[in-house]
């Protein structure tokens, strides 16, 4: 634990005892050109917590979800997962380490059914797929992680249907279901909510809490509702930096948050 | 799931009973046929295995024939003079040669995209037919003759004889139900489903944690041995090999004959491959501006039928479905 940077010490002993950091961004920066999508963030997402970042669009949010699973290179700055340093790493070695993401944009194999969706995803926490004889329908286990994922997103019935044929909702559910099927500690969820009717939200939200015992959670979100009601720890972005961080209470009485938003336009609701 | 199961049966008791049937030509039908029979047989390996890039892994190789012609060269090059190769060293080691061959340029095509990777498949291909066509290492321009055909001897005992067109006909035959049984184990299987969502969307295999590279450089390396399998079976049936075996021609004809058979199954290929060749075989006979004709229908499947000839298949046995309830 020593080799953790100063910056964290602050937050970590403000929080519970026992909830251990998972994975850990130290100043990361990210350029586009001249544009700083990313400035500086330095941010922690611990086991059994949901860390919300939320903030203007723009604010470098899912940069920052691309740059914490490999799908961007990082410009400056680390990314740790427990203590390891994995900057620079790619994205599928990322996600064998156990880091698993949704995208804000729904990113499914749409040709196959939504189980061989969550099948295929289950399958990559084989140790190796260069297997070549057993019929994969035959790995039992994988067969029934993939259950197990549609029935928690809520698709336990729609498994034999075609990706491509789910409504847009569904196919967020599909998002999330393949997500969890590979069994990850870490999850970093790109706007889950996104695009979900009121009822499907709602079990989203359930679905999540109960995810968040065993999971470290870095949610991108905003459904300010969604946010505060389940997020232990917030930070705000505004122009790819960190504007504050802290627990929803010190974040809805924050003076600088109230600004920004007011002066983007937007206003947080509770 | 108990519905594709059924179909998956169907599929291989089809195979059997048409394999049964093939096993039939060398008793009724004259040399000349049987060894066009073969040459379909040869084709449709070949057309199976570029199939697994274009059509299963998505991947446009556009210098499929590279790997066919190297297997031919293989052997023509280690058939001492005046004697013949044993069958049974000369195979693995020709097939070996092009796995070896297509891990080499697989290595590093396979990092290619989209247009990218057409072109630098077609380069390499095409720097091989000039290696071959303007040095001596295979005879140049002429290629290399096979006078002695590979010798299948177990002991004393020789199970078939290749100077025998009947032979080379079950060989062709038996080696064709093999790799499309093979392949069918293979995409069925865990392999078989990863190559499938890289088509389908590699960016998410990468982030569900699949290292897309090897899985797609191992699926090169296979449809390479398979068409140096095919590139075998040709040198050893024509007692010949030329650089045309290479050639750009024939790596768009066998990408063809998969687009027109249907992309993406086995049956699709093979299919494509027996049409192209009884086309091409009807058409030579009508007129000797038969490429005319063979264009004319090429442009009348992509218009007509968007699936290939498979596609028919599939069309006409929902309509008799429909019919049925």
């Amino acid at each position: 634990m020593a080799a953790w940077p100063a910056v964290w010490h602050e937050t970590m002993t403000e929080s519970a005892p026992g909830t251990a950091v998972v994975l850990s961004t130290d100043c990361l920066t990210r350029h586009f050109g001249g544009l700083t999508a990313v400035y500086e963030v330095s941010l922690a997402a611990r086991m059994g917590e949901v860390h919300a970042v939320i903030g203007p669009n723009g604010a470098g949010k899912s940069t920052l979800i691309n740059l914490l699973s490999g799908d961007l290179p990082a410009s400056a700055g680390r990314v740790l997962l427990r203590g390891v340093e994995i900057t620079g790493l790619p994205a599928h070695r990322i996600a064998r380490l156990g880091v698993g993401r949704s995208y804000q944009k729904t990113n499914i194999f749409l040709p196959f059914s939504a189980f061989e969706n969550c099948r295929l995803a289950a399958q990559a926490r084989l140790p190796s797929s260069m297997r070549f004889l057993r019929p994969a329908s035959s790995y039992h286990a994988l067969n029934e992680a993939a259950e197990a994922a549609l029935a928690a997103a809520g698709l336990a019935a729609r498994g034999g249907v075609v990706a491509s044929a789910l409504s847009h909702g569904e196919q967020r559910q599909l998002e999330i279901a393949m997500t969890l099927a590979t069994r990850p500690s870490v999850l970093l969820l790109d706007e889950p909510l996104a695009g979900m009717g009121a009822e499907e939200s709602a079990s989203m939200v359930a679905l999540l809490r109960q995810l968040r015992d065993s999971h470290a959670i870095l949610l991108v979100e905003h459904d300010m509702d969604a946010v505060f009601s389940l997020a232990d720890t917030l930070t705000v972005m505004v122009n790819g930096a960190v504007l504050e961080s802290g627990t929803p209470e010190q974040i809805r009485a924050s003076a600088a948050v109230q600004m920004a938003y007011l002066g983007g336009g937007e206003a947080i609701h509770d | 799931m108990s519905a594709t199961r059924g179909n998956g049966w169907t599929g291989v008791l089809a195979l059997a009973l048409i394999a049964l049937v093939l096993a039939f030509v060398p008793l009724v039908a004259e040399k000349f046929y049987v060894q066009f029979f073969a040459k379909i047989l040869i084709m449709a390996i070949f057309a199976m295995s570029l199939d697994l890039l274009l059509g299963y892994t998505g991947l446009v190789s556009f210098g499929h024939a590279a790997f066919y012609g190297v297997a031919g060269y293989a052997l023509a090059l280690i058939t001492p003079q005046y004697q013949a190769a044993n069958f049974w060293t000369s195979f693995p080691l020709a097939i070996a040669v092009s796995a070896l061959l297509a891990f080499a340029i697989g290595f590093v095509v396979v990092r290619m995209q989209g247009i990218y990777f057409i072109m630098v498949t077609l380069a390499f291909a095409q720097m091989l037919f000039f290696l071959f066509y303007d040095t001596k290492i295979g005879g140049g321009n002429d290629g290399i003759y096979i006078d002695l055909r590979p010798v299948a001897r177990i002991g004393d005992w020789q199970p078939f004889n290749l100077d025998n067109f009947a032979h080379v006909y079950y060989l062709a035959l038996a080696l064709f139900v093999l790799v499309f049984l093979l392949l069918r184990m293979v995409l069925a299987s865990p392999f078989g489903r990863v190559i499938a969502g890289i088509k389908a969307n590699e960016h998410r295999m990468q982030s569900l944690g699949y290292g897309t590279f090897w899985y797609k450089l191992a699926c090169f390396v296979l449809a390479g041995a398979t068409a140096g399998v095919a590139g075998y079976l040709a040198a050893v049936q024509f007692g010949v090999v030329n650089p045309e075996m290479l050639g750009w021609h024939l790596s768009g004809a066998v990408m063809m004959m998969v687009i027109l058979g249907g992309m993406g199954t086995l049956t699709g290929p093979v299919l494509g491959a027996t049409v192209w060749m009884l086309l091409e075989l009807w058409f030579q006979d009508i007129t000797k501006h038969w490429h005319l004709l063979m264009g004319a229908f090429i442009v009348l499947t992509a218009i007509l039928l968007p699936n290939g000839l498979i596609g028919l298949y599939g069309s006409l046995a929902r309509r008799l479905a429909r019919n049925h309830d």
